[in-house]
């Protein structure tokens, strides 16, 4: 085949926005469009949490902002005090507890909601409920299941002869802390599955029906072959649930507002409790940034496990 | 009945036939292989017999034993090894290869004896430390083989093991693949839609479409004697030529057997066509001559010769010649079935 030469091609062709346009600057595209971002990161994050650090340093109330300097006194104080030592296990109890039991429950929920069943659609949807419905909400429907008076849980166990007696679910510390947490597993799980859904969608059928056929029970499929896969992914999961776990205030406040005889409080709800109702802003601060340097190191490793994940070592 | 044996097996995925009563007896040590177009339905009449999909209707017996019911993958002593290995990928190869063993709760020592004996069966020995990101196609191939091999299993199910190999590497593999099941013997069902691969391994050759087998035969029998047309145009390549005769006959005929008339002798009992070349071909080895035959033909439809390069007859575009194909190389097939009639001649019979 000859090229022709004497062809000549000399218009141009007739196409729509032959100068670059907005759209083909990336580089300014990009900061355009980062604009919105970064000004909320600032202004709504950034500046707030220079301030919790200012003021935890200093003598600051709710009716005075001078900001008196006081240095690492207000973190001296809250570490004496019994209700914040207190606040400190139980934040750590409450994020342990409800992360364990979380990710047992998502992988479990995984497992069963891979399988193919009629409804499946059904179910999931009604899986992933409580966790869009909105915190307060669910938190009323919570507190009259856990009424003094009302309880529908002590009304059931006694009807099944389960129960002598009477729970009061928010008189009495352990019960009031197994409230909360149950209110808290209850909400975040359905989140946790669906990552672990994702996670168990990722690995290739291929090696789950190697696993059938090379022999391997369900037990043995689901310990030996897709944990271990699912691994990087829990990981995440599980990071996330202790960060969104350790700086949850609105369970707690909701349910017991730290009570009875402030034996619920976590960090949170003591330093909305202290800075906020109290007035003493900077101990408020102090007690919410205390757990900080811990939530850094997670945080680092969660999206370090998060770049595995992605690259899929 | 054979080693492995359906009767009449169908598989539906909704309105779709994917497998439409199929009969196939498999014999001891026998490898046959499934060879067909993509969604022809082979790879699920193999996923039907390794347990992994449940026939809509239809028997499965491995061994003597009905296994289509209630028989998990596990019992029907089935080892798979799937296109894309699925080896564990967190699981170093020695380990991969020792889970079918763990799993039936051998003891450690054994395990480890069996492990080194697969290896070394398959020159893996070095490998075993290895996960699978580590190693290279071939040799990740051949840790699913060791895994297969390793539980000796009363059938072996292979599912296009090669196609993720380099067309270099595949050749070789094919070869050891074939040497290693003649000599451990282990009655083997190959799935692949190459059909070289087919020809080269298999014992018998089991042709599908459409979810149905067209013909079982060893390879000289499905290449030779196609028993309708969709066997002579999907074996061979280029395909067999199909010209339409008197009415309701296909006369059908290899490439390699249609040649220059004076290649053949006077003698010989050819039937003689003439060719007008179109398109000539170049192949290095051989010359591919696309064209119509003049006087027979009503349509328009393209007749393939293949000579090979020892016939160095000046052939050009455009030119019709004199070609014949000997009688014993013609084949018939009902033009309305499809189906294989009588043979040209019946001397060759």
């Amino acid at each position: 085949m000859a090229l022709r030469k004497d062809v000549r091609v000399d218009a141009a062709p007739a196409v729509a926005f032959r100068h670059a346009t907005l759209a083909d600057r990336e580089d300014l595209l990009g900061r355009i469009m980062l604009t919105p971002a970064l000004v909320y990161v600032i202004v709504l994050v950034g500046l707030p949490f220079a301030l919790a650090i200012l003021l935890s340093f200093s003598a600051a109330s709710a009716g005075s902002l001078a900001l008196s300097w006081v240095g690492v006194e207000n973190f001296a104080t809250i570490i004496r005090d019994s209700q914040f030592q207190r606040a400190v296990l139980n934040t750590v109890f409450f994020t342990v507890t409800s992360q364990i039991l979380v990710t047992v429950m998502a992988v479990a929920a995984a497992n069963v909601l891979d399988a193919a069943f009629a409804g499946k659609r059904a179910m999931r949807f009604l899986i992933l409920l409580p966790w869009a419905a909105p915190v307060s909400l669910a938190s009323m429907a919570w507190t009259w299941i856990f009424d003094s008076t009302f309880s529908v849980i002590n009304w059931t166990l006694k009807v099944f002869g389960l129960l002598e007696g009477w729970l009061y679910w928010f008189g009495d510390p352990a019960l009031a802390m197994i409230a909360i947490i149950s209110v808290h597993v209850w909400r975040t799980f359905p989140f946790a599955t669906v990552i672990v859904l994702a996670g168990m969608a990722a690995i290739p059928q291929d090696i789950n029906e190697a696993a059938l056929i090379d022999g391997a029970s369900f037990w043995r499929k689901l310990f030996q072959v897709n944990l271990p896969l699912l691994l990087p992914i829990v990981t995440v999961s599980v990071l996330f649930g202790v960060v969104f776990t350790s700086t949850d205030l609105s369970i707690v406040w909701l349910l017991t507002r730290g009570g009875p005889y402030n034996s619920t409080h976590v960090l949170s709800s003591l330093a909305f409790q202290r800075g906020i109702m109290g007035a003493d802003l900077g101990q408020g601060a102090a007690i919410a940034l205390f757990l900080l340097p811990v939530l850094v190191i997670v945080a680092t490793v969660m999206l370090r496990m998060a770049r595995r994940a992605e690259v899929g070592v | 009945m054979g080693y492995v044996e359906t009767r009449n097996l169908h598989k539906h995925f909704g309105e779709v036939e994917a497998v439409n009563g199929v009969n196939l007896s498999v014999e001891e040590g026998e490898l046959v292989v499934l060879l067909g177009p993509s969604g022809c339905g082979k790879t699920t009449l193999m996923r039907m017999i390794a347990g992994l999909e449940k026939p809509t209707s239809g028997e499965i017996y491995i061994a003597g034993e009905r296994v289509d019911e209630d028989v998990p993958p596990r019992a029907r002593g089935v080892a798979m090894v799937f296109q894309s290995y699925a080896l564990y990928p967190h699981k170093m190869a020695g380990d991969n290869i020792a889970f079918p063993l763990e799993a039936v709760g051998m003891a450690r020592l054994a395990i480890r004896e069996a492990v080194a004996r697969a290896a070394g069966m398959f020159g893996i020995t070095h490998l075993l430390r290895r996960f699978p990101l580590q190693l290279s196609g071939g040799e990740r191939q051949r840790v699913a083989l060791a895994r297969a091999v390793v539980r000796s299993p009363k059938v072996f199910l292979f599912d296009e093991p090669l196609s993720n190999l380099d067309a270099k590497l595949r050749a070789t593999a094919r070869f050891e693949l074939k040497q290693f099941q003649r000599e451990i013997g282990t009655t083997t069902i190959y799935v692949t839609h190459d059909q070289v691969e087919a020809m080269g391994l298999g014992d018998r050759i089991a042709v599908m479409n459409k979810g149905q087998v067209h013909q079982i035969g060893t390879p000289q029998d499905v290449y030779d004697d196609p028993a309708d047309t969709f066997v002579a145009t999907f074996i061979g390549s280029p395909p067999m030529n199909l010209i339409e005769h008197d009415a309701g006959t296909l006369v059908g005929f290899r490439p390699e057997n249609f040649l220059p008339r004076q290649i053949f002798g006077a003698q010989d009992d050819v039937v003689t066509y003439r060719f007008r070349v179109r398109r000539v071909e170049y192949l290095g080895s051989d010359r591919f001559l696309y064209g119509v035959l003049e006087e027979r033909q009503r349509s328009d439809q393209t007749v393939i010769a293949d000579l090979p390069v020892t016939i160095t007859t000046p052939i050009a575009e455009g030119e019709a010649y004199e070609f014949a194909v000997p009688c014993r190389a013609q084949r018939q097939f009902d033009a309305r079935t499809g189906k294989t009639g009588k043979r040209k001649t019946d001397g060759a019979a």
